[in-house]
């Protein structure tokens, strides 16, 4: 294999390291001195062009293979979850581009593109080293732009104990790799399930599943890993926790699957009620069961948005766990699913954040108090975005959650085995109605405070944020369209 | 054709949205038409229909790999609740001609719980029946809340849950009937054809039934009612108990005693004398029945009295469709016609024309006014709907209750008996409430020497009567022409129904000759 083939297979991750140092040189160079807004939007033009350049790639030229022992597997699977985690990318450029909370534009916006890559890298791991370094550069990057708020000491206590938190988890989950690479002798995702397979259920191996639960638990920000969650997206600038929300979830979650269905194929034990065999299925149901309890109720008594979205997020990370729990073909097609939906809508819902804090100054719930006479349209894409976090039909997070209870559940015929946790999961949704009714309330209902005006809100943001509106309507009146693509290259790739 | 009401609903919801700021008559005149045109198409539909025949209205694959299907059709049910819908919307926009407070939001949220109500009335995938039956709770929330009046965010808020937990029920069971059949297929028709295991039955029947039943305001889960009805806007009190509560009912009756009805079986078991669940909501019904009535009699809110005979009067509804002969079903189902219209009106005088206006539902100080003298027509209208609500003959109520009370003899004789006793209690709170609102006794003192507590009690109702704009001596603002349309229209269709069912039963009856109902047919639970 020469490196042309490897550049060739790694083609789109190039593309966007050249537009993350593009966007360094121009910024350092050209922008120094004009001011931040006109920084901001020539850069976000680079980093923009950059991301597109690396979508089409993707699409247009049609790539598989494989390198080193799975050192980076590309097949279309992992070429259409990357197009999503470029539009994700694309979209928070789209929504910082107003930002006045730093002047190292250029810094800011080539974190965000390193961060993206290594999302990318990660998707297309199935090496157990490569899952390492990806998450770690994603991670880095994650922890600075937590803390790029240099004026706000929160955003510096938030990056802090996110930065902390990381380092503990990633040293659980380097140490549970490396039992796994003393147990089987390998770091190919395949080649471990193999060697693992003939051994059964050691209780080294139950230790290497528990460590690396741990650090993927933090990852995807599940109960009890989940403490930096509130302060980091309380603290961050709004597009910095808009992108963890989303981009860096969607890559946790599928690497999370990945590693669980393929690397640990063969432990997986049973989390059925009264039915119990231990295994990675039973921890990861408990965990799942833990943070959509513990969210959903600890979201009630919020009264920062940001706050309130980031106990949302530790609930949804609840729900999606359910489709690595379904462990099956539907089950990832359906996890896929979930996380790109999630992603959108609470991108989106970052975004209104964003641009109601750039107009009043805070994001409590206070501050949206009749936002629907102030900026109608922004009103009317929070109410999209939060009736989809919800779960109401016909919005695409109805259909995520449908898709991933129906996944768990679907090859359970007799005994309906997790069906307990899809009962909660539903009970707990309905709950959740109430915390995001309250923004809504704030929103729609409660009076205009006395001396409010129109809030201006950017006409990029406006776009970016109808898009990604408009987006979740459609996915969610026509789930088919993606849900339908993403079964059959499940399938087509043969995963797990 | 039928489907073109969803769609023209949600098209004025569109248009509605598209209205420049501000053109209060013009969202009025969108709203009024598009609830016209759905009317008039499901008005149509209902003349086109061939009593025992069901219409497949669409049928096209929605998610195939889940093998859900978008299928509308109709049977004699849908229609005839189709065309309560139509009627309600119509009643509750002439009856929501005053609104001025973000007049085009109010229409568009309105006109989007519209479409919703349709879609669950004509759905015939379980899945798309909760899809729309979902997107109805949205609308209802932001109604009350924005709209409402006596601790409207509360009664919004606490509409909303009751709702969403009852709808989460339901998916939890729909979810277990997909799995369990295994067919890949959510198609109501299948599923119903689908032989469940008993045991499976026995917990998602009841699950199902329940969930639906919030909505229809079974008695112990009926709370969410009276508090929604009072904090709402007219229009939306009107829809509510007119329409919305249906989409329980109908629920129950479409879903969860069609899909599961081997859920109906005795238990090998009795429990205080109940042999099924069956059993457990007969009785649960009459609780509702007579416990909604009691209540009722007691209250001091006009609006509460008959949010609470709401209660009562879905109670009949719940009973006649446990009753499983057809006499009892086809009575719930014409029960589900005739309260939609009764209560529609009757909180159409209560809202719009009473609290509007004198800016007070306290029956005690309505008494004070004598409303009779300064607003004849609203005192003759609720007379007239007070006659239907207690079941006159010649009114819809009188044949609906009579028929589930047939059904009821022969099923649970005993439970029909207490049932009668409600219809009684019935009629004493309607009386009083039209007593005390409209005929109320001039107040005149006892004793002289009761005076100072008399004389302040009689400065407070001189006061709140004299609201403003009464006080210079101007006449309350006289009922308006949009009002009298509603109130004939809506009396005019109660009385149709009771001096002719048939044009009702006529297509109802049938409807239990369908498939859906083989269970039945076969003498199942009885």
């Amino acid at each position: 294999m020469s490196y042309l083939d490897i550049l060739k297979l790694a083609a789109p991750e190039t593309i966007v390291v050249l537009a993350a140092l593009a966007v360094l040189a121009v910024d350092l160079t050209v922008m120094r001195g004009t001011e931040t807004r006109l920084r901001f939007v020539i850069g976000g033009m680079v980093a923009g062009v950059g991301c597109v350049a690396a979508a089409a790639w993707l699409v247009v030229v049609p790539t598989h293979g494989g390198v080193w022992g799975g050192m980076m597997v590309v097949n279309e699977l992992t070429q259409l979850i990357k197009v999503g985690l470029l539009a994700l990318t694309l979209f928070t450029v789209l929504i910082s581009l107003e930002a006045d909370f730093t002047a190292h534009v250029g810094e800011f916006l080539a974190l965000i593109l390193l961060a993206t890559v290594g999302m990318m890298f990660l998707v297309s791991a199935e090496n157990v080293l490569m899952v390492f370094v990806a998450l770690e550069l994603t991670s880095l990057s994650l922890y600075i732009l937590t803390a790029f708020n240099k004026r706000n000491v929160r955003s510096a206590e938030a990056a802090l104990k996110y930065f902390l938190f990381g380092g503990m988890a990633a040293a659980f989950m380097l140490f549970g790799l490396s039992l796994l690479y003393g147990l089987s002798g390998s770091t190919n995702l395949r080649e471990i399930a193999a060697a693992l397979a003939s051994n059964g259920l050691d209780p080294l191996l139950v230790v290497a599943i528990v460590m690396t639960v741990i650090g993927f638990g933090f990852k995807v920000a599940a109960v009890p890993f989940h403490l930096w969650a509130p302060d980091a997206y309380e603290g961050a600038p709004t597009p910095s926790a808009a992108f963890i929300a989303s981009g860096s979830k969607v890559a946790s979650f599928f690497i999370f699957a990945q590693v669980m269905m393929i690397g640990f194929a063969g432990a997986e034990g049973s989390g059925a009620w009264r039915n119990y065999a231990s295994g990675w299925v039973p921890a990861i149901a408990m965990v799942a069961a833990l943070s959509m309890v513990l969210g959903n109720l600890v979201a009630i008594v919020q009264s920062n948005v940001k706050r309130l979205l980031a106990y949302s997020a530790i609930a949804h990370a609840g729900y999606a766990l359910l489709g690595i729990l379904a462990n099956s073909e539907f089950g990832m097609a359906s996890l896929i699913y979930y996380v790109i939906t999630y992603g959108l809508t609470t991108l989106g819902a970052f975004g209104v954040v964003a641009a109601v804090e750039q107009g009043t100054g805070d994001a409590k719930l206070s501050d949206f108090a009749g936002l629907s006479r102030r900026a109608p349209f922004l009103s009317f894409c929070m109410f999209i975005f939060m009736l989809s976090l919800a779960g109401i039909p016909p919005l695409a997070g109805f259909f995520g959650k449908f898709y991933v209870f129906a996944a768990v559940v679907k090859d359970g015929a007799v005994h309906l085995g997790l069906l307990w946790l899809v009962i909660l999961a539903i009970a707990m949704s309905a709950v959740s109605l109430y915390y995001y009714l309250q923004v809504l309330k704030r929103i729609y209902v409660a009076d205009l405070p006395t001396g409010a005006e129109a809030l201006r809100v950017p006409m990029t943001a406006q776009v970016a944020l109808g898009m990604l509106a408009a987006g979740v309507v459609l996915l969610g009146c026509f789930p088919g369209l993606l849900v339908e693509r993403l079964t059959a290259l499940v399938l087509l790739v043969g995963q797990p | 054709m039928l489907a073109w009401t969803i769609y023209i609903s949600f098209l004025g919801v569109l248009v509605l949205m598209l209205l420049p700021k501000g053109n209060a008559s013009a969202a009025r005149k969108v709203a009024m038409l598009t609830a016209v045109a759905g009317c008039g198409v499901a008005l149509l539909g209902f003349v086109q229909h061939q009593p025992g025949e069901t219409v497949t209205v669409a049928n096209v694959p929605w998610i195939p790999s889940l093998g859900i299907h978008y299928h509308l059709a109709a049977d004699g049910i849908s229609v005839t609740l189709v065309l309560l819908t139509g009627l309600g919307a119509i009643a509750g926009i002439l009856f929501s001609w005053n609104v001025e407070h973000r007049t085009k939001e109010f229409f568009a949220f309105y006109l989007a719980l519209i479409g919703g109500v349709y879609g669950v009335f004509l759905s015939f995938d379980l899945f798309l029946l909760f899809v729309f039956y979902e997107i109805a709770i949205i609308p209802k929330y932001f109604i009350i809340a924005i709209w409402g009046s006596t601790r409207r965010e509360y009664g919004a808020m606490k509409l909303a849950l009751y709702s969403f937990v009852g709808s989460a029920m339901v998916l939890i069971g729909l979810i277990a009937a997909y799995i369990v059949a295994g067919a890949q297929t959510m198609s109501l028709q299948a599923l119903a054809q689908h032989a469940f295991p008993v045991g499976f039955q026995m917990w998602a029947f009841p699950l199902v039934f329940v969930g639906f039943a919030i909505l229809a305001g079974l008695w112990p889960f009926h709370t969410w009612a009276p508090t929604g009805h009072v904090a709402a806007p007219t229009a939306a009190s009107m829809l509510l108990a007119g329409v919305v509560m249906k989409l329980g009912a109908y629920g129950c009756l479409r879903v969860a005693m069609t899909v599961f009805p081997g859920g109906m079986e005795n238990w090998s078991f009795g429990v205080l004398g109940f042999h099924s669940w069956r059993d457990v909501i007969a009785v649960l019904a009459v609780i509702g029945i007579v416990y909604g009535a009691l209540v009722a009699l007691v209250q001091k809110d006009f609006k509460f009295v008959i949010g609470y005979s709401s209660v009562s009067h879905m109670g009949f509804v719940l009973l006649g469709l446990v009753t499983l002969n057809t006499i009892g079903l086809s009575g719930a189902v014409l029960q589900m016609f005739s309260h939609g219209v009764i209560a529609g009106l009757l909180f159409a005088v209560v809202g719009r024309m009473v609290y509007d206006r004198t800016h007070t539902r306290e029956l005690s100080v309505l008494e004070g006014m004598r409303l009779s003298k300064a607003m004849p027509f609203a005192a003759v209208t609720f007379v007239i709907a007070s006659a239907a609500s207690m079941g006159l003959p010649g009114f819809s109520g009188f044949v609906a209750e009579l028929q589930v009370l047939i059904g009821a003899w022969a099923a649970y004789p005993t439970l029909a008996v207490i049932t009668g006793i409600g219809i009684v209690i019935g009629v004493a709170y309607t009386l009083r409430a039209a007593m005390k609102a409209f005929f109320g006794e001039e107040e005149q003192p006892l004793t002289p020497a009761l005076s100072p507590s008399d004389g302040e009690r009689e400065k407070r109702l001189h006061d709140v009567s004299h609201p403003e704009g009464m006080e210079d001596g101007t006449p309350m603002e006289a009922i308006s022409v949009p009002e009298r349309i509603g109130a004939v229209l809506l009396i005019g269709v109660s009385l149709l129904v009771g001096l002719y069912p048939q044009v009702l039963l006529r297509v109802i009856m049938p409807s239990f000759d369908s498939p859906l109902f083989d269970w039945l047919r076969r003498g199942g639970g009885l």
